[in-house]
């Protein structure tokens, strides 16, 4: 059981890197769009755009 | 109760869902199949989106798209765009601009997929990234090869209404503060979930069992763990009590900040002291639950705002200069706030005026229904005084600005309307007063607790006043309502009712008088054929194919109703008559060669010329009549007259099954609203009201005691939706109207409000529910802490009990009726 007293102490150290990373991740955007990204490689697929020329207006 | 929808609204269109006519004529065929289509715009966008090779667009959607405005698919104001002082706008880069667009109407993936596809096939276009969150694309191009007209214009293209992002405008706040409110809830949820696996063991070992250090630690671990969670997650909670303080209310936030203090002070002091209990889960959990709610009301808000957000930026107002008049009649577009006192200005058919000006050219019909509410357009002619926002109608005119647009009419009316928003009243403050009460004696009782018990046994007296707090957490009691309503709220937005302030369905509920305007609310707002009576042998379809050959190149109202009325009468198949040699006598009517016969379509008086004698017929008295006549004969009356709403009658009789006083409340002459409210079967009408009158009216039957619903429109009803205790704009009238209105009718159905009738009773049925849970809940659970009956787990759980059914019995109002399901 001595193990748990390094062990509690180092998970707690541990969620305060987790909530800092997190921290990080939300300044740099990465939860802004939560739906789009998901959804946007489903759809990735060029088969439209690939083979022909950009038509004009 | 349900309403059958009416026949001819069974069939929906396959862009955007909206019902079709049984008659419509519009269809297109996609992937070989043929979809009908509800009107010429839905039709454009996606013949423009098969065009370009997207079919695969209605494959993956999982939802409608909005539909097109058919009147204006792509306006040339959107040139405005490219005019100088927006440059600045597009960032500051040379050759290369970038913007972030607000595009309204994203409904599912496929929509992104549709405009980046689009955009990047777009010449100039460097990149195109689409948040789907917000709402937002941010677009980067070649200044040299492309324009931003072009992009919103391609954007129009297939079917998508976009704006040049503006913060200051957009509900930028608000997406700031669901993005801070989405970092604590991760916090609370994190610490929550660690503070949980300390507390674990402790509920597990039995008394005694689990020897002192090792309590100990974990109780030092859950301290460290909830500090966050206290300090970081709950600060709204205590910045909200502590406003409610120093303004002398009790709001919820009191219980709860005191709750979470008494709560933490208390298990700090025990980890201190290693003895009583810590409630160090029970407090991370109560912030994660209680940020949860919050969150899921933030959202609805948001979606709620930025709707409404997008009502309010109409594209840049436009006036047509001709700076060079009278030797030229070249024109150019300026924004209206340009124009100066003396400037010459062309107003096209159709168009609104853009300041107050007088006729120097041309003898027009001038609309002033966003005004006065009037719906026969006036005739005016050379000298004539015309007001801003009024819309010219029949030819175009040169008119000389008098005063430029600040001073206009229309600022004025503006100012009455600010006028009015003051007579708000505020029956949502009633449930906060009821909340406040809730927590007074619940602050109280937890005193007294504390005293009975410093008496009794002083060592628990602590203890019990922080459990009552906890216990009795107003969480399921602070949850009950709001939740509740953001579901309501999602709901009816998927249903396409827009519910602004979120008082609506309480007081439409309570609502003793619904008040209707009549043009544009109960009646379409544009003539309509109501009759074909023929007056030879030619049979009615066909005179109407005639007439309409011969209107197609006119832009008069009463042209384009022909013109539809013929389109929804053809068969299939049939071939459309061309005309020639066309003649457009103004303000009289059209001649034209069909099949080498010559027709004339018109005023009795034009009409007459050619045949020399009046028919034998006379003009029904509440419509206009326009005749159609061949060489020597005439050869049918059309009987125009603003067109009712396919729902008018049925709302009118919803609601007065459920026995509230329905008035017809118009600015139009008297006899044309007493035979509209015949129809309809309403008694109490008023016509000839003025703007001022209606607001007056509706506020001497508020001091009555009345509450009342307003129904409205156009720009002369904002006052009067203003002041009445709930009001209704239709989605398809003008948007001043709409950002007055508590809530706007997105679908243009006025059964809507019958769905947010029934909707209302639901949810009310459903906040009672909750709080009759949470009341019991509170009077059993409260005693038992005050007698010392629970222990911190008992207690924990049992708030969150409490909490989970309320919000699941909230979730319930998301689901949408299988009714409506099943028409998606």
């Amino acid at each position: 059981m001595e193990a748990l007293y390094l062990l509690i102490p180092l998970s707690i150290v541990i969620v305060f890197i987790a909530m800092g990373i997190f921290f990080c991740m939300s300044d740099g955007g990465q939860f802004d769009d939560l739906i789009g990204p998901a959804l946007r490689i489903l759809h990735d697929d060029d088969k439209s755009t690939s083979d022909e020329p950009p038509p004009e207006l | 109760m349900n309403l059958p929808l009416p026949k001819e609204l069974s069939i929906a269109c396959y862009h955007c869902g909206l019902p079709v006519a049984e008659k419509s004529s519009w269809s297109i065929s996609i992937a070989g199949v043929m979809r009908p289509m509800c009107c010429p715009g839905c039709q454009a966008v996606v013949q423009c989106i098969l065009e370009n090779g997207f079919d695969d667009f209605y494959r993956d959607r999982t939802g409608f798209s909005s539909t097109a405005d058919q009147e204006q698919l792509i306006p040339p104001e959107l040139a405005l765009y490219d005019a100088d002082e927006y440059a600045q706008q597009f960032g500051s880069q040379k050759d290369v601009g970038e913007a972030s667009f607000s595009i309204e109407d994203i409904r599912c993936a496929a929509c992104v997929w549709l405009i980046e596809r689009r955009l990047a096939r777009l010449s100039g276009v460097r990149s195109a990234d689409m948040n789907f969150t917000a709402g937002r694309l941010s677009v980067c191009w070649n200044r040299a090869l492309c324009k931003p007209s072009d992009i919103l214009k391609t954007l129009r293209e297939i079917g998508y209404t976009a704006y040049p992002f503006d913060a200051t405008k957009h509900g930028e706040q608000l997406d700031l503060s669901k993005k801070n409110l989405f970092r604590r809830l991760f916090i609370a949820g994190l610490s929550m979930m660690q503070v949980m696996m300390y507390a674990l063991p402790a509920y597990l070992a039995g008394d005694g069992t689990m020897d002192a250090d090792m309590t100990n630690l974990m109780r030092w671990a859950s301290l460290l763990l909830t500090v966050p969670a206290v300090a970081y997650s709950a600060q709204p909670f205590f910045v909200g009590a502590w406003l409610n303080v120093k303004n002398r209310v009790l709001g919820m936030d009191v219980p709860v900040a005191l709750g979470i203090a008494a709560a933490f002070t208390g298990s700090v002091l025990a980890t201190l002291h290693g003895n009583g209990g810590v409630y160090f889960d029970s407090i991370t959990m109560f912030i994660f639950l209680l940020l949860c709610s919050r969150y899921l009301e933030l959202g609805a808000r948001r979606k709620a705002a930025s709707a409404l957000d997008n009502l309010q930026h109409v594209l840049p107002g436009s006036a047509a200069r001709m700076p060079s008049y009278p030797a030229t009649r070249q024109t150019e577009l300026i924004p209206p706030g340009r124009l100066m006192c003396g400037d010459i200005i062309l107003v096209k058919p159709g168009e609104a005026v853009a300041a107050d000006c007088t006729i120097l050219e041309g003898d027009t019909a001038i609309d002033l229904s966003m005004l006065n509410g009037e719906s026969q357009a006036v005739p005016m002619s050379v000298g004539a005084t015309v007001p801003g926002g009024a819309v010219n109608v029949t030819q175009t005119i040169i008119l000389r600005v008098t005063q430029s647009t600040g001073d206009s009419t229309l600022s004025v009316l503006m100012k009455l309307i600010a006028r009015a928003t003051q007579h708000k009243p505020k029956i949502a403050l009633w449930a906060d007063k009821v909340a406040s009460w809730f927590v007074a004696v619940l602050l109280t009782f937890s005193v007294i607790a504390f005293v009975v018990w410093h008496f009794v046994d002083p060592s628990r007296a602590w203890a019990i006043s922080i459990a009552i707090l906890v216990v009795s957490c107003p969480c399921a009691l602070s949850l009950a309502t709001p939740t509740v309503l953001a579901a309501a709220t999602n709901r009816l937005l998927r249903q396409g009712i827009l519910v602004v302030q979120p008082h609506v369905l309480e007081t439409l509920h309570q609502a003793t008088h619904i008040i209707f305007d009549k043009t544009g609310t109960l009646t379409v707002g544009k003539p309509v054929v109501r009759h074909t009576e023929p007056l030879d042998a030619m049979s009615p379809a066909h005179c109407l194919q005639v007439a309409a050959s011969l209107a197609t190149i006119s832009n008069h109202p009463i042209s384009r109703a022909l013109v539809t009325a013929a389109k929804n009468d053809a068969a299939p198949g049939d071939m459309e008559l061309t005309c020639q040699n066309l003649r457009h006598l103004v303000g009289q009517g059209l001649e034209g060669l069909v099949h080498g016969r010559r027709y004339r379509v018109g005023s009795l008086s034009f009409v007459r010329e050619l045949i020399g004698h009046d028919p034998i017929t006379s003009d029904a008295s509440d419509c206009v009549s326009v005749y159609l006549a061949t060489d020597g004969a005439f050869l049918a009356r059309f009987d125009l007259a603003d067109g009712l709403r396919a729902d008018a009658a049925q709302i009118v009789q919803y609601f007065q099954n459920k026995n509230k006083a329905v008035v017809l409340l118009s600015g139009d002459d008297q006899s044309v609203s007493q035979h509209v409210a015949d129809k309809l079967g309403i008694t109490v009408v008023f016509g000839e009201k003025l703007p001022s009158q209606k607001l007056s009216y509706v506020l001497g039957l508020q001091r009555d005691g009345a509450v009342v619903a307003m129904v409205g429109d156009g720009i002369n009803d904002a006052a009067v939706l203003s002041a009445a205790d709930v009001s209704f704009a239709m989605g398809d009238g003008t948007a001043l109207a709409q950002t007055h209105a508590d809530c706007v009718l997105l679908s243009g159905r006025l059964l809507s409000l019958s769905i947010l009738n029934d909707t209302a009773s639901l949810t009310f049925r459903v906040i009672h529910q909750n709080l009759i849970w949470a009341l019991l809940y509170n009077v059993i659970a409260i005693p038992a802490a005050a007698f010392g009956l629970l222990n911190p787990w008992m207690s924990g759980i049992g708030m969150s009990l409490s909490s989970i059914v309320v919000i699941l019995n909230a979730l319930r109002l998301q689901r949408l009726p299988p009714s409506f399901r099943k028409k998606q």
